[in-house]
Protein backbone atom coordinates (compact mmCIF):
# COMPACT_ATOMS: atom_id res chain seq x y z
CA UNK A 1 0.00 0.00 0.00
CA UNK A 2 2.86 2.37 0.87
CA UNK A 3 4.44 1.89 -2.54
CA UNK A 4 1.14 2.85 -4.12
CA UNK A 5 0.98 6.02 -2.04
CA UNK A 6 4.39 6.95 -3.39
CA UNK A 7 3.18 6.34 -6.95
CA UNK A 8 0.04 8.35 -6.24
CA UNK A 9 2.02 11.42 -5.21
CA UNK A 10 4.36 11.02 -8.17
CA UNK A 11 1.51 10.83 -10.69
CA UNK A 12 -0.41 13.55 -8.87
CA UNK A 13 2.52 15.95 -9.11
CA UNK A 14 3.07 15.22 -12.80
CA UNK A 15 -0.66 15.58 -13.48
CA UNK A 16 -0.90 18.98 -11.79
CA UNK A 17 2.26 20.25 -13.47
CA UNK A 18 1.13 19.04 -16.92
CA UNK A 19 -2.37 20.44 -16.51
CA UNK A 20 -0.98 23.81 -15.43
CA UNK A 21 1.38 23.80 -18.40
CA UNK A 22 -1.50 22.95 -20.75
CA UNK A 23 -3.32 26.19 -19.88
CA UNK A 24 -0.32 28.49 -19.43
CA UNK A 25 2.11 27.59 -22.24
CA UNK A 26 2.16 30.04 -25.17
CA UNK A 27 3.13 27.53 -27.83
CA UNK A 28 -0.02 25.68 -28.91
CA UNK A 29 1.78 22.43 -29.73
CA UNK A 30 3.54 22.42 -26.37
CA UNK A 31 0.20 23.05 -24.65
CA UNK A 32 -1.42 20.17 -26.56
CA UNK A 33 1.43 17.84 -25.64
CA UNK A 34 1.08 18.82 -21.98
CA UNK A 35 -2.61 18.02 -22.22
CA UNK A 36 -1.67 14.57 -23.55
CA UNK A 37 0.73 14.06 -20.65
CA UNK A 38 -1.92 15.08 -18.13
CA UNK A 39 -4.42 12.63 -19.69
CA UNK A 40 -1.84 9.88 -19.52
CA UNK A 41 -1.04 10.48 -15.85
CA UNK A 42 -4.77 10.63 -15.10
CA UNK A 43 -5.04 7.19 -16.72
CA UNK A 44 -2.23 5.98 -14.44
CA UNK A 45 -4.14 7.29 -11.40
CA UNK A 46 -7.22 5.35 -12.53
CA UNK A 47 -4.99 2.30 -12.78
CA UNK A 48 -4.04 2.79 -9.12
CA UNK A 49 -7.77 2.86 -8.32
CA UNK A 50 -8.04 -0.64 -9.86
CA UNK A 51 -10.06 0.70 -12.79
CA UNK A 52 -7.79 -0.93 -15.40
CA UNK A 53 -10.37 -1.10 -18.14
CA UNK A 54 -11.30 2.59 -17.99
CA UNK A 55 -7.66 3.52 -17.64
CA UNK A 56 -6.56 1.65 -20.76
CA UNK A 57 -9.59 2.93 -22.62
CA UNK A 58 -8.64 6.51 -21.75
CA UNK A 59 -5.21 5.91 -23.28
CA UNK A 60 -6.59 4.07 -26.30
CA UNK A 61 -9.45 6.41 -27.22
CA UNK A 62 -8.42 9.84 -26.02
CA UNK A 63 -4.65 9.75 -26.30
CA UNK A 64 -4.39 7.21 -29.11
CA UNK A 65 -7.03 8.68 -31.40
CA UNK A 66 -8.75 11.93 -30.34
CA UNK A 67 -5.65 13.83 -29.29
CA UNK A 68 -3.67 12.63 -32.32
CA UNK A 69 -6.21 14.45 -34.49
CA UNK A 70 -6.18 17.39 -32.08
CA UNK A 71 -2.41 17.67 -32.37
CA UNK A 72 -2.75 17.30 -36.13
CA UNK A 73 -5.01 20.39 -36.25
CA UNK A 74 -2.88 22.42 -33.85
CA UNK A 75 0.24 21.73 -35.92
CA UNK A 76 -1.50 22.92 -39.08
CA UNK A 77 -2.31 26.36 -37.69
CA UNK A 78 0.25 29.10 -37.87
CA UNK A 79 3.23 28.88 -35.64
CA UNK A 80 2.94 32.44 -34.34
CA UNK A 81 0.59 32.33 -31.40
CA UNK A 82 -2.11 34.96 -31.80
CA UNK A 83 -2.10 37.71 -29.21
CA UNK A 84 -4.92 37.08 -26.81
CA UNK A 85 -7.12 40.09 -26.18
CA UNK A 86 -7.83 40.20 -22.50
CA UNK A 87 -11.20 41.80 -22.16
CA UNK A 88 -12.69 42.55 -18.81
CA UNK A 89 -16.07 40.93 -19.35
CA UNK A 90 -14.44 37.67 -20.40
CA UNK A 91 -12.55 37.63 -17.16
CA UNK A 92 -15.75 38.08 -15.16
CA UNK A 93 -17.49 35.24 -17.00
CA UNK A 94 -14.43 33.03 -16.65
CA UNK A 95 -14.13 33.64 -12.92
CA UNK A 96 -17.84 32.92 -12.47
CA UNK A 97 -17.53 29.61 -14.31
CA UNK A 98 -14.40 28.72 -12.34
CA UNK A 99 -16.12 29.58 -9.04
CA UNK A 100 -19.08 27.35 -9.88
CA UNK A 101 -16.73 24.49 -10.80
CA UNK A 102 -14.68 24.86 -7.62
CA UNK A 103 -17.88 24.91 -5.54
CA UNK A 104 -19.18 21.76 -7.27
CA UNK A 105 -15.89 19.95 -6.84
CA UNK A 106 -15.77 20.96 -3.18
CA UNK A 107 -19.28 19.65 -2.62
CA UNK A 108 -18.38 16.38 -4.29
CA UNK A 109 -15.16 15.97 -2.32
CA UNK A 110 -16.81 16.74 1.01
CA UNK A 111 -19.56 14.21 0.36
CA UNK A 112 -19.36 11.03 2.49
CA UNK A 113 -18.57 8.96 -0.64
CA UNK A 114 -15.12 10.53 -0.76
CA UNK A 115 -14.16 10.13 2.89
CA UNK A 116 -11.33 7.66 3.60
CA UNK A 117 -13.83 5.50 5.49
CA UNK A 118 -15.90 5.04 2.32
CA UNK A 119 -12.99 3.36 0.49
CA UNK A 120 -14.09 -0.08 -0.66
CA UNK A 121 -11.93 -3.08 0.26
CA UNK A 122 -9.49 -4.09 -2.50
CA UNK A 123 -11.08 -6.42 -5.01
CA UNK A 124 -10.06 -10.10 -4.95
CA UNK A 125 -7.29 -11.10 -7.34
CA UNK A 126 -9.50 -12.93 -9.83
CA UNK A 127 -12.03 -10.09 -10.03
CA UNK A 128 -12.32 -8.88 -13.63
CA UNK A 129 -12.97 -5.19 -13.96
CA UNK A 130 -13.66 -5.56 -17.68
CA UNK A 131 -16.23 -8.30 -17.23
CA UNK A 132 -18.03 -6.45 -14.43
CA UNK A 133 -18.29 -3.28 -16.49
CA UNK A 134 -19.46 -5.19 -19.54
CA UNK A 135 -22.19 -7.07 -17.72
CA UNK A 136 -23.53 -3.88 -16.11
CA UNK A 137 -23.44 -1.92 -19.39
CA UNK A 138 -25.30 -4.58 -21.35
CA UNK A 139 -27.93 -5.39 -18.71
CA UNK A 140 -28.80 -2.64 -16.21
CA UNK A 141 -27.83 0.28 -18.43
CA UNK A 142 -28.52 -1.25 -21.84
CA UNK A 143 -31.00 1.45 -22.81
CA UNK A 144 -28.74 4.36 -21.84
CA UNK A 145 -25.83 2.65 -23.57
CA UNK A 146 -27.79 2.25 -26.79
CA UNK A 147 -29.06 5.83 -26.59
CA UNK A 148 -25.46 7.04 -26.38
CA UNK A 149 -24.55 4.88 -29.37
CA UNK A 150 -27.44 6.32 -31.41
CA UNK A 151 -26.40 9.85 -30.43
CA UNK A 152 -22.88 9.14 -31.71
CA UNK A 153 -24.27 7.71 -34.95
CA UNK A 154 -26.37 10.84 -35.48
CA UNK A 155 -23.25 12.93 -34.87
CA UNK A 156 -21.30 10.95 -37.47
CA UNK A 157 -24.06 11.28 -40.07
CA UNK A 158 -24.41 14.97 -39.24
CA UNK A 159 -20.68 15.61 -39.61
CA UNK A 160 -20.61 13.89 -42.99
CA UNK A 161 -23.75 15.71 -44.16
CA UNK A 162 -22.27 19.08 -43.16
CA UNK A 163 -18.93 18.59 -44.89
CA UNK A 164 -20.02 16.66 -47.99
CA UNK A 165 -19.96 18.96 -50.97
CA UNK A 166 -20.57 17.67 -54.46
CA UNK A 167 -18.58 19.82 -56.82
CA UNK A 168 -19.17 19.60 -60.57
CA UNK A 169 -15.47 20.06 -61.36
CA UNK A 170 -14.47 17.30 -58.99
CA UNK A 171 -12.27 14.60 -60.50
CA UNK A 172 -12.52 11.20 -58.92
CA UNK A 173 -10.62 7.98 -59.24
CA UNK A 174 -12.39 4.81 -60.20
CA UNK A 175 -10.19 2.11 -58.71
CA UNK A 176 -12.12 -0.71 -60.38
CA UNK A 177 -11.52 0.82 -63.81
CA UNK A 178 -7.91 1.58 -62.95
CA UNK A 179 -7.11 -1.97 -62.04
CA UNK A 180 -8.92 -3.36 -65.10
CA UNK A 181 -6.47 -1.60 -67.41
CA UNK A 182 -4.41 -4.03 -69.46
CA UNK A 183 -1.24 -3.57 -71.43
CA UNK A 184 -3.11 -3.39 -74.74
CA UNK A 185 -5.07 -0.35 -73.56
CA UNK A 186 -2.03 1.80 -72.94
CA UNK A 187 0.83 0.39 -74.97
CA UNK A 188 1.24 0.13 -78.73
CA UNK A 189 4.25 -1.62 -80.20
CA UNK A 190 5.54 -0.32 -83.51
CA UNK A 191 8.14 -1.75 -85.82
CA UNK A 192 10.68 0.93 -84.91
CA UNK A 193 10.31 3.23 -87.94
CA UNK A 194 9.32 6.80 -87.27
CA UNK A 195 5.68 7.55 -87.89
CA UNK A 196 4.01 10.80 -88.72
CA UNK A 197 2.35 12.22 -85.62
CA UNK A 198 -1.30 11.25 -85.56
CA UNK B 1 13.31 4.89 8.27
CA UNK B 2 10.00 5.65 6.51
CA UNK B 3 7.66 2.71 6.34
CA UNK B 4 7.64 2.48 2.54
CA UNK B 5 11.30 1.49 2.62
CA UNK B 6 10.62 -1.09 5.27
CA UNK B 7 8.17 -2.68 2.89
CA UNK B 8 10.92 -4.73 1.30
CA UNK B 9 8.75 -7.26 -0.49
CA UNK B 10 7.32 -4.55 -2.73
CA UNK B 11 10.79 -3.46 -3.78
CA UNK B 12 11.83 -7.06 -4.35
CA UNK B 13 8.84 -7.40 -6.65
CA UNK B 14 9.89 -4.23 -8.49
CA UNK B 15 13.38 -5.66 -8.92
CA UNK B 16 11.94 -8.91 -10.18
CA UNK B 17 9.86 -7.05 -12.79
CA UNK B 18 12.89 -5.04 -13.92
CA UNK B 19 14.90 -8.25 -14.28
CA UNK B 20 12.07 -9.83 -16.30
CA UNK B 21 11.94 -6.76 -18.54
CA UNK B 22 15.70 -7.07 -19.16
CA UNK B 23 15.28 -10.75 -20.03
CA UNK B 24 12.76 -9.75 -22.70
CA UNK B 25 14.42 -6.59 -24.01
CA UNK B 26 18.01 -7.80 -24.44
CA UNK B 27 17.09 -10.75 -26.71
CA UNK B 28 14.67 -8.41 -28.50
CA UNK B 29 17.48 -5.97 -29.28
CA UNK B 30 19.63 -8.81 -30.61
CA UNK B 31 16.73 -9.99 -32.78
CA UNK B 32 16.20 -6.46 -34.12
CA UNK B 33 19.90 -6.24 -35.06
CA UNK B 34 19.79 -9.52 -36.95
CA UNK B 35 16.36 -8.76 -38.38
CA UNK B 36 17.96 -5.90 -40.32
CA UNK B 37 20.57 -8.36 -41.58
CA UNK B 38 17.86 -10.85 -42.52
CA UNK B 39 15.96 -8.11 -44.28
CA UNK B 40 18.92 -7.21 -46.46
CA UNK B 41 19.70 -10.86 -47.19
CA UNK B 42 16.09 -11.82 -47.98
CA UNK B 43 15.39 -8.77 -50.13
CA UNK B 44 18.75 -9.33 -51.79
CA UNK B 45 17.83 -12.94 -52.54
CA UNK B 46 14.45 -11.93 -53.97
CA UNK B 47 16.09 -9.28 -56.15
CA UNK B 48 18.93 -11.67 -57.16
CA UNK B 49 21.65 -9.80 -55.28
CA UNK B 50 23.97 -11.03 -52.55
CA UNK B 51 23.11 -8.60 -49.78
CA UNK B 52 25.73 -7.77 -47.14
CA UNK B 53 28.71 -10.08 -47.58
CA UNK B 54 31.85 -8.20 -46.53
CA UNK B 55 31.87 -7.88 -42.73
CA UNK B 56 32.60 -11.28 -41.22
CA UNK B 57 31.63 -14.64 -42.75
CA UNK B 58 28.68 -14.11 -45.12
CA UNK B 59 28.37 -10.61 -43.75
CA UNK B 60 27.21 -11.86 -40.39
CA UNK B 61 28.88 -9.04 -38.45
CA UNK B 62 27.22 -6.36 -40.57
CA UNK B 63 24.61 -5.41 -37.90
CA UNK B 64 27.36 -4.89 -35.32
CA UNK B 65 29.25 -2.64 -37.71
CA UNK B 66 26.02 -0.72 -38.41
CA UNK B 67 25.30 -0.23 -34.71
CA UNK B 68 28.86 1.01 -34.08
CA UNK B 69 28.60 3.40 -36.99
CA UNK B 70 25.26 4.82 -35.83
CA UNK B 71 26.39 5.22 -32.22
CA UNK B 72 29.58 7.06 -33.10
CA UNK B 73 27.97 9.50 -35.53
CA UNK B 74 27.01 12.96 -34.39
CA UNK B 75 23.37 13.75 -33.61
CA UNK B 76 22.81 16.91 -35.64
CA UNK B 77 20.31 19.37 -34.22
CA UNK B 78 18.68 21.37 -37.02
CA UNK B 79 18.65 25.15 -36.65
CA UNK B 80 15.43 26.38 -35.00
CA UNK B 81 14.32 22.87 -34.18
CA UNK B 82 12.32 22.51 -31.01
CA UNK B 83 15.30 21.17 -29.09
CA UNK B 84 13.68 19.27 -26.22
CA UNK B 85 10.93 17.71 -28.32
CA UNK B 86 13.40 16.81 -31.06
CA UNK B 87 15.31 14.66 -28.60
CA UNK B 88 12.23 13.27 -26.82
CA UNK B 89 10.57 12.11 -30.06
CA UNK B 90 12.73 9.00 -30.67
CA UNK B 91 12.08 7.87 -27.10
CA UNK B 92 8.36 8.52 -27.48
CA UNK B 93 8.45 6.16 -30.47
CA UNK B 94 10.54 3.51 -28.75
CA UNK B 95 8.92 3.22 -25.30
CA UNK B 96 5.44 2.06 -26.47
CA UNK B 97 6.98 -0.39 -28.95
CA UNK B 98 8.99 -2.00 -26.13
CA UNK B 99 6.37 -1.59 -23.38
CA UNK B 100 3.78 -3.68 -25.22
CA UNK B 101 6.04 -6.73 -24.79
CA UNK B 102 5.18 -6.80 -21.09
CA UNK B 103 1.96 -8.73 -21.66
CA UNK B 104 3.05 -11.04 -24.50
CA UNK B 105 2.79 -14.70 -23.39
CA UNK B 106 5.72 -16.70 -24.75
CA UNK B 107 4.78 -20.09 -23.36
CA UNK B 108 2.26 -21.51 -20.91
CA UNK B 109 3.08 -19.58 -17.73
CA UNK B 110 5.99 -17.67 -19.29
CA UNK B 111 5.08 -13.98 -19.31
CA UNK B 112 6.04 -10.80 -17.52
CA UNK B 113 2.49 -9.69 -16.72
CA UNK B 114 -0.75 -11.59 -17.17
CA UNK B 115 -3.18 -8.71 -17.07
CA UNK B 116 -6.87 -9.06 -17.67
CA UNK B 117 -7.21 -6.46 -20.41
CA UNK B 118 -3.96 -7.47 -22.14
CA UNK B 119 -5.27 -7.08 -25.66
CA UNK B 120 -6.52 -3.54 -24.96
CA UNK B 121 -3.20 -2.71 -23.35
CA UNK B 122 -1.32 -3.75 -26.48
CA UNK B 123 -3.72 -1.83 -28.69
CA UNK B 124 -3.39 1.28 -26.50
CA UNK B 125 0.39 1.17 -26.51
CA UNK B 126 0.71 0.61 -30.25
CA UNK B 127 -1.54 3.63 -30.79
CA UNK B 128 0.80 5.72 -28.63
CA UNK B 129 3.68 4.96 -31.01
CA UNK B 130 2.24 7.53 -33.43
CA UNK B 131 3.26 10.37 -31.14
CA UNK B 132 6.97 9.77 -31.57
CA UNK B 133 6.63 10.26 -35.29
CA UNK B 134 4.28 13.25 -35.07
CA UNK B 135 6.50 15.01 -32.53
CA UNK B 136 9.60 14.25 -34.61
CA UNK B 137 7.96 15.69 -37.70
CA UNK B 138 6.92 18.87 -35.99
CA UNK B 139 10.04 19.42 -33.88
CA UNK B 140 12.39 19.04 -36.87
CA UNK B 141 11.18 22.34 -38.34
CA UNK B 142 11.30 20.85 -41.82
CA UNK B 143 8.61 20.70 -44.49
CA UNK B 144 9.40 17.12 -45.46
CA UNK B 145 9.35 15.91 -41.90
CA UNK B 146 6.07 17.66 -41.14
CA UNK B 147 4.42 16.24 -44.27
CA UNK B 148 5.58 12.77 -43.30
CA UNK B 149 4.19 13.20 -39.80
CA UNK B 150 0.82 14.37 -41.14
CA UNK B 151 0.55 11.35 -43.40
CA UNK B 152 1.48 9.12 -40.49
CA UNK B 153 -1.18 10.57 -38.20
CA UNK B 154 -3.91 10.09 -40.82
CA UNK B 155 -2.75 6.59 -41.71
CA UNK B 156 -2.42 5.31 -38.16
CA UNK B 157 -5.78 6.67 -37.03
CA UNK B 158 -7.48 5.10 -40.07
CA UNK B 159 -5.93 1.67 -39.76
CA UNK B 160 -6.25 1.51 -36.00
CA UNK B 161 -10.03 1.31 -36.38
CA UNK B 162 -9.84 -1.62 -38.77
CA UNK B 163 -7.28 -3.28 -36.52
CA UNK B 164 -9.47 -2.85 -33.45
CA UNK B 165 -12.50 -4.29 -35.26
CA UNK B 166 -10.43 -7.27 -36.44
CA UNK B 167 -9.54 -7.96 -32.82
CA UNK B 168 -13.22 -7.80 -31.81
CA UNK B 169 -13.59 -11.07 -33.74
CA UNK B 170 -10.84 -12.63 -31.63
CA UNK B 171 -12.64 -11.48 -28.49
CA UNK B 172 -15.93 -12.94 -29.66
CA UNK B 173 -14.42 -16.38 -30.20
CA UNK B 174 -12.20 -16.48 -27.12
CA UNK B 175 -14.46 -14.57 -24.73
CA UNK B 176 -11.47 -12.92 -23.10
CA UNK B 177 -9.16 -9.92 -23.41
CA UNK B 178 -6.36 -11.82 -21.70
CA UNK B 179 -3.71 -12.90 -24.22
CA UNK B 180 -2.89 -16.17 -22.44
CA UNK B 181 -6.60 -17.04 -22.22
CA UNK B 182 -6.94 -16.28 -25.95
CA UNK B 183 -4.19 -18.82 -26.70
CA UNK B 184 -5.77 -21.38 -24.39
CA UNK B 185 -9.12 -20.91 -26.14
CA UNK B 186 -7.44 -22.13 -29.35
CA UNK B 187 -6.20 -25.43 -27.93
CA UNK B 188 -7.15 -28.66 -29.66
CA UNK B 189 -4.95 -28.75 -32.75
CA UNK B 190 -4.46 -26.71 -35.89
CA UNK B 191 -8.16 -26.76 -36.85
CA UNK B 192 -9.11 -25.04 -33.60
CA UNK B 193 -6.86 -22.05 -34.19
CA UNK B 194 -8.67 -18.82 -34.90
CA UNK B 195 -7.23 -18.24 -38.37
CA UNK B 196 -9.88 -20.45 -39.99
CA UNK B 197 -13.09 -18.88 -38.62
CA UNK B 198 -11.46 -15.43 -38.70
CA UNK B 199 -9.75 -15.62 -42.08
CA UNK B 200 -10.98 -12.20 -43.37
CA UNK B 201 -10.14 -10.59 -40.03
CA UNK B 202 -6.67 -12.17 -40.08
CA UNK B 203 -5.96 -10.57 -43.45
CA UNK B 204 -7.29 -7.21 -42.25
CA UNK B 205 -5.19 -7.44 -39.09
CA UNK B 206 -2.00 -8.39 -40.89
CA UNK B 207 -2.32 -5.68 -43.54
CA UNK B 208 -3.29 -3.08 -40.92
CA UNK B 209 -0.26 -4.17 -38.93
CA UNK B 210 1.96 -3.48 -41.93
CA UNK B 211 0.28 -0.08 -42.32
CA UNK B 212 0.63 0.75 -38.62
CA UNK B 213 4.34 0.08 -38.67
CA UNK B 214 4.73 2.16 -41.87
CA UNK B 215 6.35 -0.66 -43.75
CA UNK B 216 6.22 -1.09 -47.49
CA UNK B 217 3.84 -1.01 -49.31
CA UNK B 218 2.41 1.54 -46.85
CA UNK B 219 5.51 3.62 -46.24
CA UNK B 220 4.25 6.95 -47.62
CA UNK B 221 5.38 8.35 -44.26
CA UNK B 222 8.97 7.93 -45.37
CA UNK B 223 8.32 7.93 -49.11
CA UNK B 224 11.88 8.64 -50.22
CA UNK B 225 10.88 9.61 -53.75
CA UNK B 226 8.61 12.40 -52.44
CA UNK B 227 9.68 13.24 -48.90
CA UNK B 228 13.39 12.29 -48.88
CA UNK B 229 12.95 10.27 -45.68
CA UNK B 230 9.79 11.71 -44.15
CA UNK B 231 9.62 12.26 -40.43
CA UNK B 232 13.21 11.25 -39.69
CA UNK B 233 14.85 13.28 -42.46
CA UNK B 234 16.63 15.51 -39.90
CA UNK B 235 17.75 12.70 -37.61
CA UNK B 236 21.21 11.19 -37.58
CA UNK B 237 23.38 8.95 -35.43
CA UNK B 238 21.91 7.35 -32.34
CA UNK B 239 18.63 9.34 -32.51
CA UNK B 240 18.00 7.81 -35.92
CA UNK B 241 19.00 4.40 -34.57
CA UNK B 242 16.32 4.68 -31.88
CA UNK B 243 13.62 5.29 -34.53
CA UNK B 244 14.93 2.29 -36.41
CA UNK B 245 14.78 0.19 -33.25
CA UNK B 246 11.19 1.32 -32.58
CA UNK B 247 10.05 0.43 -36.09
CA UNK B 248 11.63 -3.01 -36.05
CA UNK B 249 10.43 -3.91 -32.56
CA UNK B 250 6.93 -2.86 -33.61
CA UNK B 251 7.18 -5.19 -36.62
CA UNK B 252 8.28 -8.07 -34.41
CA UNK B 253 5.45 -7.26 -32.01
CA UNK B 254 2.84 -7.39 -34.77
CA UNK B 255 4.27 -10.74 -35.93
CA UNK B 256 4.22 -12.08 -32.37
CA UNK B 257 0.63 -10.94 -31.85
CA UNK B 258 -0.52 -12.46 -35.14
CA UNK B 259 0.94 -15.76 -33.98
CA UNK B 260 -0.77 -15.45 -30.59
CA UNK B 261 -4.18 -14.16 -31.67
CA UNK B 262 -4.78 -16.20 -34.81
CA UNK B 263 -2.30 -19.08 -34.83
CA UNK B 264 -2.43 -20.43 -31.31
CA UNK B 265 0.75 -18.89 -29.85
CA UNK B 266 2.82 -21.62 -28.21
CA UNK B 267 0.36 -24.41 -29.16
CA UNK B 268 1.54 -27.14 -31.47
CA UNK B 269 -0.42 -27.88 -34.67
CA UNK B 270 -0.21 -31.59 -33.72
CA UNK B 271 -1.59 -30.98 -30.25
CA UNK B 272 -3.41 -33.99 -28.83
CA UNK B 273 -2.38 -36.40 -31.60
CA UNK B 274 -0.28 -39.51 -30.97
CA UNK B 275 2.57 -38.00 -32.97
CA UNK B 276 2.89 -35.16 -30.45
CA UNK B 277 2.90 -37.61 -27.56
CA UNK B 278 5.61 -39.74 -29.18
CA UNK B 279 7.97 -36.92 -30.24
CA UNK B 280 8.25 -34.29 -27.46
CA UNK B 281 9.54 -31.58 -29.84
CA UNK B 282 6.26 -31.69 -31.74
CA UNK B 283 4.29 -30.94 -28.57
CA UNK B 284 3.35 -27.39 -27.56
CA UNK B 285 6.13 -25.12 -26.41
CA UNK B 286 7.83 -21.78 -26.88
CA UNK B 287 9.56 -23.03 -30.06
CA UNK B 288 6.21 -23.12 -31.87
CA UNK B 289 5.59 -19.50 -30.95
CA UNK B 290 9.09 -18.56 -32.13
CA UNK B 291 8.57 -20.42 -35.39
CA UNK B 292 5.22 -18.75 -36.11
CA UNK B 293 6.56 -15.31 -35.19
CA UNK B 294 9.58 -15.82 -37.43
CA UNK B 295 7.28 -16.72 -40.32
CA UNK B 296 5.30 -13.47 -40.00
CA UNK B 297 8.52 -11.51 -39.60
CA UNK B 298 9.60 -13.05 -42.90
CA UNK B 299 6.25 -12.00 -44.43
CA UNK B 300 7.05 -8.36 -43.60
CA UNK B 301 10.25 -8.65 -45.67
CA UNK B 302 8.49 -10.58 -48.40
CA UNK B 303 5.83 -7.85 -48.72
CA UNK B 304 8.54 -5.22 -48.91
CA UNK B 305 10.27 -6.92 -51.81
CA UNK B 306 7.03 -7.78 -53.65
CA UNK B 307 4.62 -4.85 -53.60
CA UNK B 308 5.12 -1.35 -54.98
CA UNK B 309 4.22 1.54 -52.68
CA UNK B 310 0.55 2.45 -52.50
CA UNK B 311 -0.61 5.91 -53.48
CA UNK B 312 -1.91 7.96 -50.56
CA UNK B 313 -5.56 7.96 -51.74
CA UNK B 314 -5.37 4.20 -52.30
CA UNK B 315 -4.23 3.73 -48.69
CA UNK B 316 -7.16 5.75 -47.38
CA UNK B 317 -9.62 3.94 -49.62
CA UNK B 318 -8.36 0.53 -48.54
CA UNK B 319 -8.57 1.43 -44.87
CA UNK B 320 -11.96 3.11 -44.77
CA UNK B 321 -13.90 1.66 -47.68
CA UNK B 322 -12.64 -1.92 -47.78
CA UNK B 323 -11.28 -3.02 -44.41
CA UNK B 324 -13.81 -1.43 -42.08
CA UNK B 325 -16.88 -2.79 -43.97
CA UNK B 326 -15.24 -6.24 -44.20
CA UNK B 327 -14.63 -6.35 -40.45
CA UNK B 328 -18.12 -5.05 -39.62
CA UNK B 329 -19.77 -7.68 -41.81
CA UNK B 330 -17.61 -10.47 -40.39
CA UNK B 331 -18.43 -9.39 -36.82
CA UNK B 332 -22.13 -9.78 -37.68
CA UNK B 333 -21.47 -13.18 -39.25
CA UNK B 334 -19.61 -14.28 -36.12
CA UNK B 335 -22.38 -12.97 -33.90
CA UNK B 336 -24.97 -14.90 -35.88
CA UNK B 337 -22.80 -18.03 -35.76
CA UNK B 338 -22.46 -17.78 -32.00
CA UNK B 339 -26.15 -17.03 -31.51
CA UNK B 340 -27.24 -20.06 -33.51
CA UNK B 341 -24.66 -22.22 -31.75
CA UNK B 342 -22.65 -22.87 -34.91
CA UNK B 343 -19.40 -22.10 -33.06
CA UNK B 344 -18.82 -23.14 -29.46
Amino acid sequence: MAFQTLLFYLFGTVLLAAATAAVTLRNMVHAALSLILSFFTAAMLWMLLEAEFLSILLVLVYIGAVLVLFLFVVMMVERHTPTVHRRRNYRIVASAVAAVMVAELGMALLAPDFSPAAQPPPAPLEYSNTKALGSVLYTDYALAFEAAAVALLVAIVGAIALTLRVRPDHHRQNPARQSRVRKQDRLRLTDGRSEPPC
Amino acid sequence: MPDWMADLSVWLRVGEILLGAMLILLPLLAVVAYYTYAERKVVGFIQMRLGPSRVGPRGLFQPIADVLKLLTKEVVLPAQASRGLFLVAPLAALVPALGAWAVVPFDDGLWLANIDAGLLYVLALTSLGAYGIIIAGWASNSKYALLGAMRQAAQVVSYEIAMGFALVGVLMLSGSLNLAAIVQAQSGGILDWFFLPLLPLLLVYLVSGVAETNRLPFDVVEGESELVAGFHVEYSGSAFAVFFLAEYSAMILISALTAILFFGGWLSPFEGTQLAQAVPVLDSGIHWWLLKTAFFMFCFLWFRATFPRYRYDQIMRLGWKVFIPVTLIWIFVLGAARYTGFTG
